[in-house]
């Protein structure tokens, strides 16, 4: 039997209605739309408010999209005019997790695509290799230790400095048969949190991203917990190509990864596409998420708020790190990163691996929130 | 008053808007709604909000009109199954195998169970309605454990065996939204945003549960404080704070300071941050002519 064919036919529309909420990117569970019919035999339903308080219930959109969610709501069951956020379909962000294509993709390398690219990566690589590679390295060493910790909600045993254990020690008394040995002692296990690498790579980065690259291979290779994307106009998950050890070689499958090397920058809409991916979003879930960008936005910058905002409520510390601020004049005065500001934990100077990685190192220490910062020096 | 049976109180959304009111909480159609389709669908209810609209409250004054008592789990960083769900009480387990001597004794009876707030209520779960306050502040960890108790209503103690409740218990969640939550958790209840409410509804909420502020008061407050809030602040004023302010400013007058002056005076009740404070002092003199009419 074909799901929906015992369903009464009245049942229908509301079915549809799911659909199109999931055609339009709200997740929406089986069993969400199980309980809102439910909830609509139980309401009655007496009116059309009692569907549309059912579905607010039951199917749970976040406040933030509510709005759309209402129109959706309108134009379904009223027939109203289609709601605006259609139009906008075409130009979804693409968004590619580099699992799976692998395969592909190491053959790319060789072909004509991706080679010019990743021969000038190579260049770039070799080209300061000895002064670097102290760096990087001594920050690949360094990183998992520096990374801010979070106890863990599991408990490891340990020989001094914790408290009792007193369930153990008890099993271990009644084991005994009442003599009590020495106590045994357990404590919350310390975790470093993720680190989550978001590399801009449009045009107005060029001369930036080889670095930063470099430095998010080092941080993949440093820590176990750390994920690295690149974003211009599409965004790319590159963090299964960072975890070769060979800097080179990695690189280079980084580099035939990426469609969109020194494209235009879209980053609210991109930033947004990471967020809707639940897989990528979990990444962001109490990490320290540093976004490597100029925060240049062309147009409008709602879609970034919006991102960082939702960033912000995820993340344990989010922070941005920008070329332009290696500049002693730099102002955060565009209206993009004024409107930003107040959600960033820090706003920090990117223009070397220097000072990024120092950045990088000191995260576990508290700082003052960036707008304070810039509010002083302003 | 005995438990009432949930299903019988429950008969409409107007029926429980009704006994909310009786019990001093004005709720809107809409959390009305929510509140009966958690009890009828025998799902968890999460209330979403700002700080301050009256999250808590609410599943007060749930408790009340089903007649339970309201166990209250507050999470904060950190917390864990001891607090949340059992804990063996060592100490007096190991006094009763000193005190039994050569007698067998049983150290895993009832006498030796802590029971914490989720263990409570799968006991009795007729008796009792569960709020998870502030669940937002909890780690992740928390959640996943709170997710696994919430869709099967059972807690494994491995020297026990498993317990089951014989009901499903109603359980109210509360979140301030400071950290977003796993979907899972979302999907899994009936789902409600707690807005701020508009004037008139605010002006009544003030007067339900002030003292004596006198209708015009409640009224000018609540208009003032429309206005206040759709500045930007760093933390805008909730209802509780909304309905301090009504009683504070009434007390004033009470004491000779004329009508616009007691509203400034007793301003330190209703915006609790020195930033916001300067921010709205200038204009606070017009807001306040302007709510008095």
């Amino acid at each position: 039997m074909r799901p929906g064919e015992s369903l009464p036919h009245p049942a229908a529309p509301f079915l549809g209605f799911a659909r199109l909420l999931r055609h339009h990117a709200f997740a929406i569970a089986p069993e969400q739309v199980t309980s809102f019919m439910q909830a609509i035999t139980l309401l009655g339903p007496r009116s059309m408010n009692d569907i549309r308080e059912a579905a607010l219930a039951t199917l749970a959109p976040s406040p933030d999209r509510r709005g759309e969610f209402e129109a959706h709501f309108r134009a379904y069951f009223y027939g109203d005019a289609k709601p605006a956020i259609e139009g906008e379909e075409d130009d979804e962000t693409r968004v590619k997790d580099d699992r799976g294509t692998r395969e592909e993709e190491k053959q790319t390398i060789r072909q004509e695509k991706g080679g010019e690219l990743s021969s000038a990566l190579e260049q770039l690589s070799s080209r300061d290799f000895q002064r670097d590679a102290n760096g990087l390295g001594q920050f690949r060493r360094k990183l998992s230790a520096a990374l801010p910790a979070r106890r863990s909600f599991r408990t490891a045993r340990t020989r001094s400095r914790g408290t009792l254990d007193l369930r153990r020690s008890l099993s271990e008394i009644v084991s005994a048969d009442g003599d009590i040995p020495s106590p045994l002692l357990r404590r919350r296990q310390a975790v470093p949190r993720k680190l989550l690498l978001l590399i801009d790579v449009s045009g107005s980065m060029k001369l930036h991203t080889a670095d930063y690259l470099k430095l998010a291979h080092a941080a993949v290779q440093g820590a176990d917990s750390a994920e690295v994307f690149t974003f211009s106009t599409r965004l790319t998950r590159v963090t299964s190509a960072l975890r070769i050890r060979d800097r080179g070689q990695a690189l280079a499958r980084a580099a035939a990864l990426v469609d969109d090397w020194d494209g235009g920058t879209r980053m609210g809409p991109t930033l947004l596409a990471f967020l809707s991916v639940p897989r990528f979003s979990a990444f962001a879930r109490g990490a320290c998420v540093v976004i490597l960008s100029d925060g240049l936005e062309r147009g409008d910058h709602s879609d970034l708020e919006t991102a960082m905002r939702r960033f912000s409520a995820r993340a344990f510390r989010l922070s941005l790190a920008t070329p332009l601020a290696g500049d002693p004049r730099f102002q955060p005065a565009t209206a993009a990163l004024r409107a930003i500001l107040p959600l960033l934990d820090d706003l920090v100077d990117g223009s070397s691996v220097g000072s990024l990685t120092d950045f990088i190192l000191s995260l576990a220490r508290p700082a003052p929130a960036a707008e304070t910062i810039w509010k002083r020096v302003s | 008053m005995t438990s009432a049976d949930a299903v019988e109180v429950a008969a409409s959304p107007e029926a429980i808007a009704e006994r909310l009111a009786a019990s001093r909480y004005l709720a809107d159609d809409s959390l009305a709604t929510a509140i009966f389709l958690a009890i009828r669908l025998g799902k968890p209810l999460l209330l979403e909000g700002a700080p301050g609209v009256g999250k808590t409250e609410a599943a007060k004054a749930v408790a009340e009109l089903l007649g339970r008592e309201l166990v209250r789990l507050q999470c904060y960083e950190g917390i864990d199954t001891g607090h949340a769900l059992y804990e063996w009480n060592y100490q007096r387990q190991l006094l009763a195998i000193r005190h039994a001597g050569e007698h067998e004794i049983d150290i895993y009876d009832d006498r030796f169970l802590i029971a914490r707030p989720l263990l409570q209520v799968l006991r009795a779960p007729e008796q009792r309605v569960l709020l998870v306050d502030e669940i937002d502040r909890s780690d992740h960890e928390f959640e996943a454990l709170l997710l696994e108790f919430l869709s099967d209503f059972q807690i494994s103690i491995p020297e026990r065996g498993t317990i089951r409740a014989a009901k499903q218990p109603i359980v109210i969640l509360t979140s301030n939204r400071t950290r977003e939550l796993a979907e899972a958790l979302r999907r899994r209840c009936v789902y409600h945003w707690i807005g701020y409410p508009d004037a008139e509804r605010e002006a009544e909420i003030i007067m339900l549960r002030s003292g004596d502020v006198a209708e015009a008061t409640a009224r000018a407050v609540a208009n003032a404080v429309q206005e206040i809030r759709a500045r930007s602040l760093a933390k805008p004023p909730g209802i509780a704070e909304a309905v301090e302010w009504a009683n504070a400013a009434t007390i004033l007058e009470k004491g000779g300071s004329p009508w616009p002056q007691a509203f400034r005076r007793a301003i330190g009740v209703l915006i609790k941050d020195e930033e916001d404070l300067s921010a709205i002092a200038p204009e606070l003199g017009r807001i306040v002519e302007e709510a008095l009419g």
